[in-house]
């Protein structure tokens, strides 16, 4: 890219100064001094009803605004304290519009580097200073001094270590690869923690359950990191109408199956139910599995089947889990063998 | 725009500048030498003169900014009662819907604000929808400083500065974002952590050093909390710092106008006009931002209710700037892989990770590569008009498309409601659309900036259209033209060529030698002395009636 030097249409340089009808013409000027006035004047008017709705007006009463109900108070407080603002912001763009002087200016640009005289002032400083060091006759002095800066580094970072526990194959074990689902637990509603009998289920409905030992988990974080795990959908589909693997053959009763609520992909709990076509969609990323056939993904990012619970009855006829799940349920994780897992086509 | 020129005795500007009638010792001196004399004041405040040029695109930084003061002060407000616990509590607050459900302080202390304090919520919106616009503001600004060319030498390494500022500030959007642990943050969070899980390697290891231990753990709010208020924020200010110094170092690059020069700036000095006008400015913004916290609702958390592992709102949605990243997750075919007892999520690290990354590395390592294809190395302060570097211009759009596209892909739930087409055709619509539609987007573009530079070729050789059809002797018709002032067409033939590398000058390597002739095709070439005096003498058709110069030519 080239500075053309021969420019075709010569630079006529700057533009004649115009001015503005409040330079030439005293009565605007005036008008334009009293509108800013009038604006600065409106701030107080602004802060005192500021005040009077601060302190006057009840946190709970309404105000019907086009349609649209809204808490007076924050509504009223935002309004006064918005317009005086703005009112600020006006009047000072204003002044400067209108009747500061618009004499625009000119300065001269320099080129971003030093003067070469500044540069090598300072090239030559530096080679004092560095003589001065001694650094160059003891060279020990600066290879030492840059190793231990760059070591000091080091228990800067290794305090960190203990930012979580250090996820080994036992950890995990106890942690992400485990639920409170056991042999024997009961599946319970999610919200009133009553067990689920197979005989109240329906052919197409869908219940949102957890283990019964849930509820009886008094940490909250305990409880909260249970449930992200645990948290399942208990579905009753017609068995004729739906494919069951061998190897899955006693993992249902009558068409009641019991899949992982925590999506594969990264962990929301999925929970949209087409109960005609069987399939379970995400509604964070629409992934979306098949029901009827083992948990397959049909569609979306999810890359793994929905992890099935093995579920039979109790003699009370309540819904258990036969074991916990076989697979760890929700996101991946790089040291995941996913290799049991269920595949499309397994028997 | 304008010269300086003689202002009219009767001008009120003239009355500011006029001493009083009783000069005497100015009220200002005796402070302002008791200041000096401790911190040197006058030395500092020797550039308050300092010019600045005006643009309307030239506010679009100051908004960020500005957005960047009201989320401080905001924020401020916020922290006197927000706690950052994860602890369970049983709620006791003004709110009834939500009495005696289990949920963490964050949250408990959240809709406190919202319902107790007064003013609280609508310091709340206002924070949330000032931080909506911080984001905005800095990538409309970007997008400002890419297609006028404002990045290159010497300000690469102010873009860096900002590159870092835009990347810092969505960290800084989603830590704030998450914080009152309500339903739709603490899916965020969830979202997060698989997202921290797929990192090959020591995906495990992140996710679990993030939460301190198994998700949702005790501490991921306090520390989102430390990060929020103090860690972002201190870089943020730093960083900011050094975009303004720079900025001033540099002086503000202005717009080609005659009389305008890379050597010089014209425009009005910071005082007192543009402390006036700034000044003015930030009032404006924080204005109208509160008036958009009390009439617009943002993030109704207690409409979604505490976080719960096990619930989630259908058209869940990030905020805005995390929309892009949300698209490209829900568009990725679903890869994994399954190796050796160890699972690779490349349908969560592409999108997620490595997609966040890709942006940032493109958008830092932009103005070097194009200083590479172009072998410029001078510095640059008068701005590009974007016709005028039609590949970059076109890069640029196409940059927009395909952040457009994941962007929208974001929604595709939305758009498939919305519209009554089906969720999975529009989800392998939008895989070809992110790839197909930013290639359209570079091809139009740049068709459409040699148009315009057509356009003003043919404007500075043939004049300004007059809407006026002047019918000939002959029968024939003909659109009268008037030339355009010397100003205008200096203006619109004054910018550089664009020159292919010369193949010989340096040794240069073949890529590099295509990639500058590439880069240098295709441009209108300005028009010659000899092109516009043959065009003016061209015009023979018969002056318009009622022109008032002589010279007035008319042609078609």
């Amino acid at each position: 890219m080239s500075e053309q030097k021969n420019l075709p249409v010569p630079d006529p340089g700057l533009e004649e100064h115009e001015h503005r009808f409040t330079d030439v013409n005293e009565a605007a000027a005036d008008r334009a001094y009293r509108q800013i006035v009038g604006m600065l004047a409106a701030v107080p008017v602004l802060v005192l009803a500021f005040l009077f709705v601060y302190f006057g007006v009840p946190k709970d009463a309404e105000l019907v605004l086009f349609g649209a109900n809204l808490q007076m108070q924050t509504t009223l407080l935002g309004l006064t304290s918005g317009l005086a603002t703005l009112m600020i912001g006006v009047a000072a763009i204003a002044w400067a519009r209108s009747l500061m002087s618009d004499e625009e200016i000119v300065g001269e640009r320099h080129g971003a580097a030093s003067p070469p005289e500044a540069r090598e002032r300072v090239l030559a400083d530096l080679e004092t200073g560095i003589e001065a060091s001694g650094i160059r006759r003891r060279k020990l002095l600066g290879t030492g001094m840059a190793g231990a800066l760059g070591l000091i580094a080091v228990p800067a970072l290794v305090s960190l270590a203990d930012l979580g526990p250090w996820p080994t194959p036992a950890l995990r074990a106890e942690t992400i690869e485990r639920t409170l689902w056991a042999e024997g637990v009961r599946l319970v509603n999610d919200v009133s923690y009553l067990p689920l009998k197979a005989s109240d289920l329906e052919v197409g409905q869908l219940v949102n359950a957890v283990p019964e030992t849930l509820e009886k988990i008094e940490d909250g974080t305990a409880f909260q990191q249970g449930k992200a795990k645990a948290a399942i959908i208990v579905v009753r589909m017609d068995p004729n109408s739906i494919k069951i693997p061998d190897s899955r053959k006693d993992w249902q009763i009558n068409g009641i199956l019991s899949y992982s609520k925590i999506c594969t992909h990264v962990g929301c709990p999925i929970s949209l139910w087409e109960q005609q076509t069987h399939h379970l969609l995400c509604p964070c990323h629409q992934s979306t599995f098949d029901l009827a056939n083992s948990g397959v993904v049909v569609f979306g990012p999810a890359a793994r089947s929905l992890p099935q619970l093995p579920i039979t009855t109790d003699s009370e006829g309540y819904l258990v889990a036969r074991s916990g799940f076989t697979v760890p349920v929700g996101p991946s994780y790089f040291e995941r063998d996913s290799s049991k897992d269920f595949k499309e086509g397994d028997r | 725009m304008a010269k300086p020129a003689e202002l009219s005795p009767a001008s009120p500007a003239m009355e500011v500048r006029t001493p009083p009638k009783d000069p005497g010792p100015s009220k200002l001196a005796g402070p302002a030498t008791w200041v000096d004399e401790r911190i040197g004041l006058a030395k500092l405040m020797s550039n308050i003169r300092k010019v600045f040029p005006d643009h309307w695109s030239f506010l679009l930084g100051e908004i960020a900014l500005y957005s960047f003061v009201i989320l401080l002060l905001t924020g401020v407000f916020l922290t006197i009662w927000f706690k950052p616990s994860m602890a369970e509590v049983d709620y006791a607050g003004s709110y009834e819907l939500l009495r005696h459900v289990r949920m963490s302080e964050a949250f408990s202390s959240t809709l406190s604000i919202s319902f107790d304090i007064r003013g609280g919520l609508l310091v709340r919106q206002i924070h949330h929808w000032s931080a909506m616009l911080f984001v905005a503001a800095m990538t409309v600004h970007m997008l400002r400083v890419f297609f006028t060319g404002a990045f290159r030498k010497p300000r690469e390494l102010n873009w860096l500065i900002g590159v870092g500022l835009l990347s810092i500030g969505l960290v800084e959007g989603f830590a704030g974002y998450s914080l009152p642990d309500d339903l739709l943050s603490g899916t965020g969070l969830r979202f997060v952590d698989g997202l921290i899980r797929s990192i090959p390697l020591i995906g495990t290891w992140a996710e679990f050093f993030v939460f301190a231990g198994e998700f949702p753990g005790t501490l991921v709010i306090p520390r989102l909390y430390m990060v929020h208020i103090l860690l972002v924020p201190g870089l943020l200010l730093g960083l900011i710092s050094a975009h303004m110094a720079l900025l001033v170092y540099h002086k503000h690059t202005h717009w080609p106008a005659p009389g305008r020069t890379n050597h010089n700036i014209q425009g009005y000095p910071f005082f007192p006009i543009y402390v006036a006008k700034a000044g003015g400015f930030f009032f404006i913004v924080f204005g109208i931002t509160i008036l958009m916290g009390a009439l617009i609702q943002i993030n109704p958390v207690w409409l979604y209710g505490p976080y719960n592992p096990s619930q989630v709102t259908a058209g869940s949605q990030p905020d805005w700037y995390m929309g892009f990243v949300e698209g490209a997750i829900r568009i990725i075919p679903n890869w994994e892989w399954h190796v050796l007892g160890t699972t690779w999520s490349w349908n969560i690290f592409l999108p997620g990770v490595a997609l966040m990354g890709l942006l940032f590395t493109a958008l830092a390592v932009y103005p070097f590569i194009e200083a590479w294809i172009t072998g410029d190395k001078s510095e640059h302060h008068l701005l590009d008009r974007p016709r005028n570097a039609p590949n970059r211009t076109a890069f640029g759009v196409a940059g927009m498309a395909a952040y457009g596209m994941l962007w929208l892909a974001g929604g595709n739930d939305i758009i498939a409601t919305q519209f009554q087409v089906s969720l999975n055709n529009v989800t392998y619509f939008m895989r070809v659309a992110v790839f197909v539609v930013p290639v359209l987007a570079f091809i139009v573009t740049k068709r459409i900036c040699l148009s315009l530079q057509r356009a003003d070729k043919d404007r500075v050789l043939h004049g300004s259209e007059t809407n006026i059809i002047v019918r000939s002797p002959d029968g024939g018709y003909s659109e009268a033209h008037v030339p355009i002032s010397q100003g205008e067409a200096y203006s619109l033939t004054r910018h550089p060529q664009l020159d292919a590398l010369p193949p010989n000058g340096e040794k240069l390597g073949r890529t590099r030698q295509r990639l500058s002739r590439w880069y240098a095709d295709g441009q209108v070439p300005t028009p010659t002395v000899e092109e516009i005096e043959a065009a003016a003498h061209h015009s023979d058709a018969p002056a318009l009636e009622g022109s008032d110069t002589a010279e007035s030519g008319v042609s078609h």
